[in-house]
């Protein structure tokens, strides 16, 4: 027997639905239609169509573009570039860690594990202060900048990423038989041709998932970088560039919202080409985490 | 050792060594502060590659495995220390000097502790945050709620639905703060002054700024909490729900008797994600009002930063103020009390999924 809704529900609960998704889109909405629009247009009336054109949208964009504080380009390329460095490193070396310590069940890597999972719960502005100083140093001390550099900032979203990571990949590991090892071991396979050969292609789904999670944190990540980089410096992340150009200007709405346009294409371009894969991601993370 | 080649052993122990003595080097410019050709940090690091490499060709069977678990581990386990551990380490000593972000001068004890009690302004915070969280929790697990059985029934377009609910959940809280500042002080404006003839921005009183903040916080994550309650929902499994109706259930009972206690797990989880993300709440707090408003008076004395929460009141000590060893023991007591809660909200959650 399959229980049929009366129509009238479905209909009440479409247009609830419906009128939902209008007040969840209609921030985005405005965005758009605000930044092909010139400051007076705004204070005029910021929700109607007047004055949208598509050339005032040009002439916003390239005003954010080629702004000194925002330098979209140079933004938009750190931040891919230590998005994606630090996705890559994390996946590697997270399976890595995790192979390792899922299976050796000694006590040090017991130890490792839970202390693992005991740091996530550390807020970050706990150790952010003498995180900068410590970088600080370490950086005088070998000659190489840690700070305003992109390789400092990979190194430390290596260490923050780490333990989630690890985590997550450690429940998916402990599922795969140790048969599989230990045939491959009797194969003739090294430990570490065991792992690359073996193990890792296995991991695929999970290190998407992890990939997707770390993602979304650093792409939109705004104190790590705003504190390492500084909001002046040279390499500056797409958050960070953000807060700059809003901080130096005094409320110009149609730049600004320009600038939020510019952030949040990218990301809605990559959700559309892969929304199953970043909606499953998430709740597996969740669910695991 | 038999099995092994000559040049194979020499291979690795010149490698083992040629490293060590690069490494050696490195240090040695470092510590002296003689290196004028600015080299040291390449040296340290080849060596510790080089190193390596002659570690990798360790002629030895018996410890083969061993040394490819110290390799595979090493490189996250040491930035996990020298990123959390180190710094947390520092951090809670730190908190009990005069440190100025750059050296310490006094150890001071407990001073800054008590001091923060002494602050208006700190307890405000303290208070503003538990507030917050509250709310947060309560109203984006309904709302999210909501939003899962409207999303888990049979309508149109379901897919549309929930991808649009979880899109605010893609973009950082900088940005949309920005965007949401946009609305209360130029969209909103408009309403209440047709309305009220109010045209004063939500965000410029502090109960409402702080109502707004809350607004923008469910926007931003009820999707995502959606998403994962729709998981709970779809596995209570549909023949229990169908006995029910046979049963002459209505709907509102089989929420309440049959799908709420069967998603416990869920809820716990749910409230956990909520919980402590209310509590590092920054990015919002930043780009909305930057914890702007007036409280004419708290404790007998004027505040001018009602909308403050926790972390940005650990952000703007110590980075605003330049009060760095003040900012961490701030920071060292929001880490205390963040633990706490969310080791008691599990506990308690655990119990209550046991007795459902």
């Amino acid at each position: 027997m399959k229980i049929k809704e009366k129509t009238s529900r479905v209909v009440i609960k479409t247009v609830v639905a419906l009128l939902v998704a209008v007040y969840v889109l209609f921030p985005f909405f405005l965005v758009v239609i605000n930044s092909c629009k010139t400051t007076n247009d705004i204070t005029a009336n910021p929700i109607g169509l007047n004055g949208v054109s598509i050339s005032n949208l040009i002439t916003n964009l390239s005003d954010v573009i080629n702004n000194t504080h925002f330098m979209f380009w140079s933004a938009f390329g750190c931040s891919v570039i230590i998005t994606v460095l630090s996705l890559v490193l994390l996946a590697l070396l997270g399976a890595m860690a995790a192979w390792v310590i899922c299976r050796n069940k000694t006590k040090w890597s017991v130890v490792i594990y839970f202390t693992f999972i005991a740091s996530m719960i550390i807020p970050f502005q706990v150790v952010m202060l003498p995180l900068i100083s410590t970088f600080r140093d370490v950086g005088k001390f070998i000659g190489i900048s840690m700070l305003q550099s992109i390789p400092g900032i990979i190194f430390a979203y290596l260490g923050f990423g780490g333990a989630m990571t690890v985590f997550i990949l450690n429940g998916f590991i402990k599922g795969i038989p140790m048969e599989l090892e230990e045939a491959a071991s009797i194969d003739g396979c090294s430990p570490e041709q065991t792992f690359f050969i073996v193990i890792l292609p296995l991991l695929k789904p999970v290190i998407t998932t992890v990939t997707i999670l770390n993602g979304m944190w650093i792409w939109n990540d705004y104190l790590l970088p705003s504190m390492m980089l500084g909001q002046n410096g040279v390499v500056k992340t797409l958050p960070v560039a953000v807060q700059a150009f809003v901080g130096s200007y005094v409320k110009q709405w149609n730049l600004i919202l320009a600038a939020a346009l510019l952030a949040i294409v990218p990301i809605l371009i990559l959700f559309f080409i892969a929304q199953k894969q970043i909606m499953e991601g998430m709740i597996e993370g969740a669910v695991k985490g | 050792m038999g099995e092994f080649s000559a040049t194979r052993k020499i291979s690795s122990f010149g490698c083992m060594i040629a490293g060590i003595v690069l490494m050696l080097m490195g240090l040695y410019l470092a510590i002296s502060k003689t290196d004028a050709l600015g080299i040291r940090g390449m040296l340290l690091i080849i060596g510790c590659v080089v190193f390596f490499v002659g570690l990798y060709f360790f002629p030895t069977l018996k410890h083969h495995r061993g040394i490819i678990n110290f390799m595979f581990l090493f490189p996250l386990l040491f930035a996990f220390a020298v990123t959390v551990i180190i710094p947390l380490i520092l951090g809670v000593g730190y908190s009990f000097t005069d440190w100025d972000g750059i050296r310490i001068r006094n150890v001071v004890g407990l001073e800054n502790y008590i001091r923060m009690f002494k602050q208006p302004q700190f307890i405000w915070s303290i208070l503003v945050t538990f507030l917050f969280v509250v709310f947060n929790i309560i109203l984006v697990n309904l709302v999210a709620f909501m939003l899962a059985l409207l999303c888990t029934s049979r309508l149109k377009g379901l897919g549309f639905f929930r991808a649009a609910y979880f899109l605010p959940n893609l973009i950082g809280g900088i940005v949309l703060g920005y965007i949401w500042q946009f609305i209360f002080s130029n969209v909103v404006t408009k309403f209440t002054t047709a309305l009220f003839d109010s045209r004063y921005s939500m965000l410029s009183e502090t109960r409402t700024a702080f109502i707004g903040i809350i607004i923008v916080y469910i926007w931003q994550y009820a999707g995502y909490i959606m998403l994962i309650y729709i998981t709970g929902l779809n596995t209570v499994p549909g023949d229990v729900i169908e006995a029910s109706s046979i049963d002459g259930a209505t709907p509102i009972q089989t929420l309440f008797q049959i799908k709420i206690p069967m998603i416990a797990p869920t809820i716990t989880i749910c409230t956990f994600l909520t919980l402590t993300s209310a509590f590092k709440q920054f990015d919002v707090n930043l780009a909305l009002t930057n914890g702007t408003g007036s409280v004419s008076s708290f404790l007998g004395s004027y505040l001018t930063k009602g909308t403050q929460m926790l972390a940005l009141n650990i952000y703007d000590t110590a980075v605003i103020n330049n009060e760095y060893a003040f900012g961490e023991a701030k920071a060292v007591l929001f880490f205390i009390i963040l633990a706490f809660v969310s080791i008691v909200q599990v506990r308690m959650s655990n119990k209550k999924e046991v007795e459902l």
